[in-house]
C-alpha cells in the first residue's frame, strides 16, 4: 500500500490536516491498515520537499498543520493510479517454494504438506469472511479489502488443489491410502513468525 | 445436539476388481444451527457423504442418525416421510420443475406431505418473501435469473420448518455476488436453527461455514480449528 499516493488522494479532495489525514486514511481502507502518526508526517515531509504537496505556511508544526495539493501532485497521482503494479515477474513465494522443497524430501508426504497449508488458509478465509456476515454493518471500503483479500487467499488454495491434483496423477496408481493428519493443539496464532 | 450424525460410514460400490471405496470410516455431526463445509476434489467421497447423509442412498456400513433416530432402523415409507418432512436438499442445477411457478415449486414439498394447498401456497408465500422473492413468486424458472432460481430452490429446501438442509455445490454455476447471497441465505437458516451441510470444492463457499471437513479419496483427513473472535483476527491483521 503506497501511504504516499494515499495521502495525495485525500489531499486531491481539499487541504486537510496531518491527523485529519491519519484518521481518514484509516477509515478509507476498512481499518484494516493502521497507520502511525509518525508515518503521516515522514511522509508528508516527503512529499513538500518533491513539491507535491504545500503545507499552510501560517499554521505552526505538529497535528492541526494544514496541507494542500500541487499541480505537480495532482499530475503524479493521475499518473500513479493509471499505472498497473508491476506482476511481470513471479513474485518469490514462500508457499510455492514451501511445497517444491517438500517434494524433494525423503519421508516427507507432500500432501500433507499441502493440507497444512490449505486448512491455514481456509481458516484465515473463514476469519474474513466472518467479517463480512453482517450485511447492514459492512462499509464499503471495508467490504472491498475483505474480498480482495479472499480473492487473493482463494487463489493460493486453487494453486495447492491444483499442485495436490498433479502430484497425485504424477503418483500414479501407487499412491497408498491418505491418513488423518493430527491436529496442532492450538491455533497457529495469526500473523505469528514461522 | 447434534441433528445429523455419520458414525463409521463407508461405502463400497462395485465388487472384486472393480470395487471402489467411496467413502471410508467417515464420521461427522452437525449440530442444529451450524453450518458444515465439506470439502475436497472431485472424486473424494462429498456427494456420496452428502447422499448418504440425506438417506438418498445406505452405506455399505455404518449408522446415520437424523435428530437421534437411526436410519437403519426406519422403513422404505419412513425415510421418505423423514425426507419430505425434515430435510431439504439444495443442487448446482437447482433442480426446480419447469412447469410450475416459483410458489408452487416452494409448495410442493408441503403439498406432498399433505398440507392442503391453500395452507401450503400461504407458507411457501411467506418464505420467498423472507427470501426477497415475492415479486417473483408467479414467475416460471425459466423467466428468473440463475441467482433467483437458487434463492427459489434453497426457499423450497427449508419450507415448512425443515431441520437439515443438504447442499452439493450450491453456487457452482453462479457468479460471486450470487453465490454470496445464497451462502447469506443458507447461513439465516442455520442463525434460525437449522444444521447444515454444504459439500463444495470452492473454498470461497466453504469459508461461510462454521467448520471446515476436508475430504480425501473418502476419508476425512483434516477440519479447521474454531474461529478465533472477530475483533481479535481484526487485531492481528496489521502484524500479517
Amino acid at each position: 500500500m503506497s501511504v504516499r499516493h494515499a495521502l495525495l488522494a485525500l489531499l486531491s479532495e481539499g487541504p486537510k490536516y496531518g491527523l485529519q489525514l491519519r484518521q481518514e486514511f484509516e477509515s478509507r481502507t476498512g481499518e484494516v491498515w493502521p497507520l502511525n502518526v509518525g508515518q503521516v508526517y515522514t511522509t508528508l515531509q516527503r512529499l513538500e520537499r518533491d513539491g507535491l504537496v504545500e503545507s499552510d505556511d501560517t499554521s505552526e508544526e505538529g497535528p492541526q498543520k494544514g496541507f494542500h495539493i500541487t499541480q505537480e501532485g495532482a499530475d503524479e497521482l493521475a499518473l500513479w493510479l493509471r499505472t498497473p503494479p508491476d506482476f511481470s515477474s513471479p513474485p518469490r513465494d514462500e508457499l510455492v517454494i514451501k511445497v517444491l522443497v517438500a517434494l524433494g524430501l525423503p519421508g516427507v508426504d507432500v500432501h500433507e504438506v499441502v493440507q497444512v497449508h490449505r486448512r491455514y488458509l481456509v481458516e484465515l478465509m473463514q476469519q474474513w469472511t466472518r467479517l463480512k456476515e453482517d450485511e447492514t454493518r459492512l462499509d464499503i471500503n471495508f467490504a472491498l479489502v475483505v474480498d480482495a483479500e479472499l480473492f487473493r487467499l482463494d487463489s493460493l488454495i486453487r494453486w495447492l488443489d491444483t499442485a495436490d491434483g498433479r502430484l497425485k496423477r504424477a503418483a500414479g496408481e501407487d499412491a497408498p491410502a491418505p491418513q488423518s493428519f493430527p491436529l496442532p493443539k492450538a491455533r497457529r496464532r495469526v500473523g505469528a513468525p514461522e | 445436539m447434534s441433528y445429523l450424525e455419520l458414525r463409521d460410514i463407508s461405502k463400497v460400490y462395485g465388487e472384486g476388481a472393480t470395487e471402489v471405496h467411496a467413502l471410508q470410516r467417515v464420521d461427522l455431526s452437525v449440530e442444529s444451527g451450524s453450518l458444515v463445509a465439506v470439502m475436497g476434489a472431485s472424486g473424494s467421497g462429498k456427494s456420496t457423504l452428502l447422499t448418504i447423509a440425506g438417506s438418498l442412498e445406505d452405506p455399505t456400513s455404518g449408522e446415520v442418525y437424523v435428530g437421534g433416530r437411526p436410519l437403519s432402523s426406519l422403513s422404505r415409507n419412513a425415510k421418505a416421510k423423514l425426507r419430505r418432512q425434515s430435510i431439504g436438499y439444495v443442487f448446482q442445477d437447482y433442480n426446480l420443475l419447469a412447469g410450475l411457478s416459483a410458489l408452487e415449486n416452494v409448495s410442493l414439498p408441503l403439498e406432498l406431505d399433505g398440507v392442503p394447498a391453500r395452507k401450503a401456497q400461504g407458507t411457501a408465500l411467506e418464505t420467498l418473501d423472507e427470501f426477497g422473492l415475492k415479486d417473483r413468486a408467479s414467475h416460471y424458472p425459466d423467466q428468473l435469473s440463475g441467482g433467483e432460481r437458487q434463492r427459489v430452490a434453497i426457499a423450497r429446501a427449508v419450507v415448512g420448518g425443515r431441520q437439515l438442509l443438504l447442499a452439493d455445490e450450491p453456487s457452482g454455476a453462479l457468479d460471486s455476488t450470487n453465490a454470496e447471497s445464497v451462502m447469506r441465505l443458507i447461513l439465516a437458516a442455520c442463525h434460525r436453527g437449522l444444521a447444515a451441510v454444504v459439500v463444495t470444492h470452492d473454498a470461497q463457499l466453504a469459508s461461510w461455514a462454521d467448520r471446515v471437513i476436508f475430504l480425501r479419496d473418502g476419508r476425512i483427513v483434516d477440519q479447521t480449528l474454531p474461529l478465533d473472535s472477530p475483533e481479535a483476527f481484526l487485531a492481528d491483521v496489521p502484524n500479517r
